[in-house]
């Protein structure tokens, strides 16, 4: 690779990439997708959503911030549900072999059931939509959490626990000043990946439950053929996602260095 | 007047006994002890494995340490130093024999005995200071926060690391890391020292350095210390008894010799010392002779010196001798 540097490229090439998909979408719908809205259009249809954010119409005719705010909120509440099972049973898995060895298997099992085949368990067991929608969430973004926790836990070097011993530490006091902040880096990966996953199964849980969302909306939204609002949709989704894998990114970095 | 006899060496006692009286003018309290060893070893082994993995690292070895001593052991890689290291340490137990401290059986890590890791083994989330910190806050819980600030400042300072206190250990080199590995153990003020290799990670003449800041430390507070190292010079400059352990496995000490040299000891005068080279042959002949492995399979275990007729010329004389 022997690119030359431009000016602000760090700018203008993810511009030009996106205008060339852009034309690419536009080309599409001009000619083999005829269903397919165009951009112009889509943004035009969009714009009483993207201009008024915040705006409740009715239940089902919000602005698309306020619609993310619904699924961001559902999504929090799953992570944290996810985060507080996964990361001791992690720790768990992680000191004890017995126990690795008695669950792991069912946990490799489990893991690549997709979220579509839990939510109809979830609304079995609970009868409403957003405890199911949860019980979605949770179980799909735990892996990453649990696993990661795990490996973090196996890999901390016997120096550390000669360093607990000689300094005579209490078992608390181990796992809190040794234990957690050697696994944090580790951790904090798990949680990274179990979020990236939890807003993966937000769009399938509230299109199933139809609870309000963005989700939830762009299925209505394909319902009712209103074909742009599902590419608003898709985008506020993937931005959404980018944002939040960034900012988990930052924190994760911070981490990394104490790794050292 | 601290006074070591073991069997081997009651003979040579006479002869180190005047230029440490010199050196010991002025003799904090403990130091005046009994002739009753403080740290004893008595028929001591040790085994990894069972079945026909069983491997015997140490075998029926007996050591004594009086207190306010500086014993330095000297071996082979992988011969068993860092075993005998963990059973003063109390993080194993031997299989058989004894391992007493003032009389009493070791039966756990303690802060009466202070353990310097080979690697360091700072935790890399914490500063200088926190690092130090979490061993004074451990053993002194009583004290003020400014005591306890004021405590670790102090040995902070000793290694002279002030100006990096708050730097993390990945932001140090070897030889500073090791200096606040050395001064977390010291805060903790042990009664005595392990020092488990502590400078083998290092280049020569960071070693030398930290060999000299080791023994101002050790004349400042008069501690008892046993090091163990694989540099038998490094032995020779620090220590009053070297013991050297033969090669494992089943390593067992041999006989003791005693550094009868005036401190503080000149790492440049010692060098042509004729009395110091002939100390260095004798933990040397024993080393490469009786205490060699039966069938020498890897050579380049052995990193105590090169062997030759007259190994005066070492590593690091050539590079901080001239």
């Amino acid at each position: 690779m022997n690119d030359k540097k431009i000016r602000g490229d760090w700018l203008l090439l993810p511009m030009a990439g996106m205008a060339a998909v852009v034309v690419l979408w536009a080309i599409s719908s001009k000619t083999w997708a005829p269903n397919l809205p165009t951009p112009w259009k889509t943004l035009q249809v969009s714009l009483p959503y993207l201009m008024q954010p915040f705006e409740k119409r009715g239940e089902l005719d919000q602005g698309i911030l306020r619609f993310t705010w619904y699924s961001l909120i559902l999504v929090a509440k799953g992570y944290t549900v996810a985060l507080l099972i996964g990361t001791p049973l992690g720790f768990v898995l992680g000191m004890s072999k017995m126990f690795a060895k008695t669950f792991d298997p069912i946990i490799q099992i489990l893991r690549p059931v997709s979220p579509l085949a839990w939510l109809p368990l979830g609304l079995v067991l609970f009868q409403k939509s957003e405890p199911a929608a949860l019980f979605t969430i949770a179980l799909c973004s735990m892996w990453p959490t649990v696993l990661n926790t795990a490996v973090g836990v196996r890999a901390i070097p016997q120096d550390y626990l000669n360093v607990a011993r000689v300094l005579n530490l209490s078992r608390t006091k181990t796992l809190l000043k040794i234990l957690l902040p050697a696994t944090l880096p580790y951790m904090f990966t798990g949680f990274r990946l179990s979020l990236g996953i939890a807003w993966l199964v937000i769009v399938a849980a509230e299109m199933l439950t139809g609870a309000p969302g963005v989700g939830g909306f762009l299925w209505q939204e394909y319902n009712s053929l209103i074909y742009e609002h599902i590419i608003l949709c898709i985008l506020t989704i993937g931005v959404v996602g980018f944002i939040l894998d960034r900012l988990m990114g930052v924190v994760e970095r911070r981490l990394q260095v104490a790794k050292a | 007047m601290a006074i070591t006899i073991t069997e081997s060496e009651s003979t040579m006692s006479a002869l180190w006994e005047a230029p440490r009286i010199t050196a010991r003018s002025i003799e904090p309290d403990y130091v005046r002890m009994s002739s009753l060893p403080f740290v004893k070893l008595k028929h001591v082994s040790k085994s990894y494995g069972s079945g026909k993995q069983r491997r015997e690292v140490l075998k029926d070895l007996d050591l004594e340490i009086h207190r306010g001593e500086f014993v330095a052991i000297v071996g082979y890689s992988g011969s068993g130093k860092t075993t005998l290291m963990s059973l003063l340490a109390g993080l194993i137990r031997p299989d058989t024999g004894s391992v007493t401290m003032d009389g009493r059986e070791i039966t756990g890590p303690s802060p009466e005995r202070g353990l310097v890791f080979q690697n360091y083994s700072l935790l890399p989330w914490l500063s200088v200071f926190d690092n130090i910190a979490l061993a004074v806050n451990q053993f002194f819980p009583d004290w003020s926060k400014e005591q306890r600030r004021e405590h670790i400042e102090k040995y902070i300072a000793m290694v002279s690391l002030t100006p990096a206190r708050h730097k993390r250990p990945h932001e140090l080199s070897g030889g500073m890391r090791q200096r606040v590995s050395l001064a977390r153990t010291l805060a903790m003020n042990p009664e005595m020292l392990l020092l488990d290799e502590p400078l083998s990670a290092l280049d020569a003449l960071t070693r030398a350095t930290l060999q000299d800041e080791i023994e101002q430390i050790w004349e400042r507070d008069r501690k008892t210390v046993l090091l163990i190292t694989n540099d038998v010079d490094e032995g020779l400059l620090l220590a009053d008894r070297v013991i050297p352990l033969s090669a494992g496995p089943g390593a067992t000490l041999g006989p003791a010799v005693t550094v009868d040299l005036d401190r503080p000891r000149d790492r440049k005068s010692i060098q042509r010392d004729p009395h110091f080279k002939r100390l260095r042959n004798q933990v040397l002949d024993y080393l490469l002779g009786a205490g060699a492995r039966q069938k020498p399979k890897r050579r380049e275990n052995v990193a105590v010196i090169t062997p030759r007729d007259e190994p005066s010329v070492s590593r690091r004389q050539s590079l901080v001798g001239n």
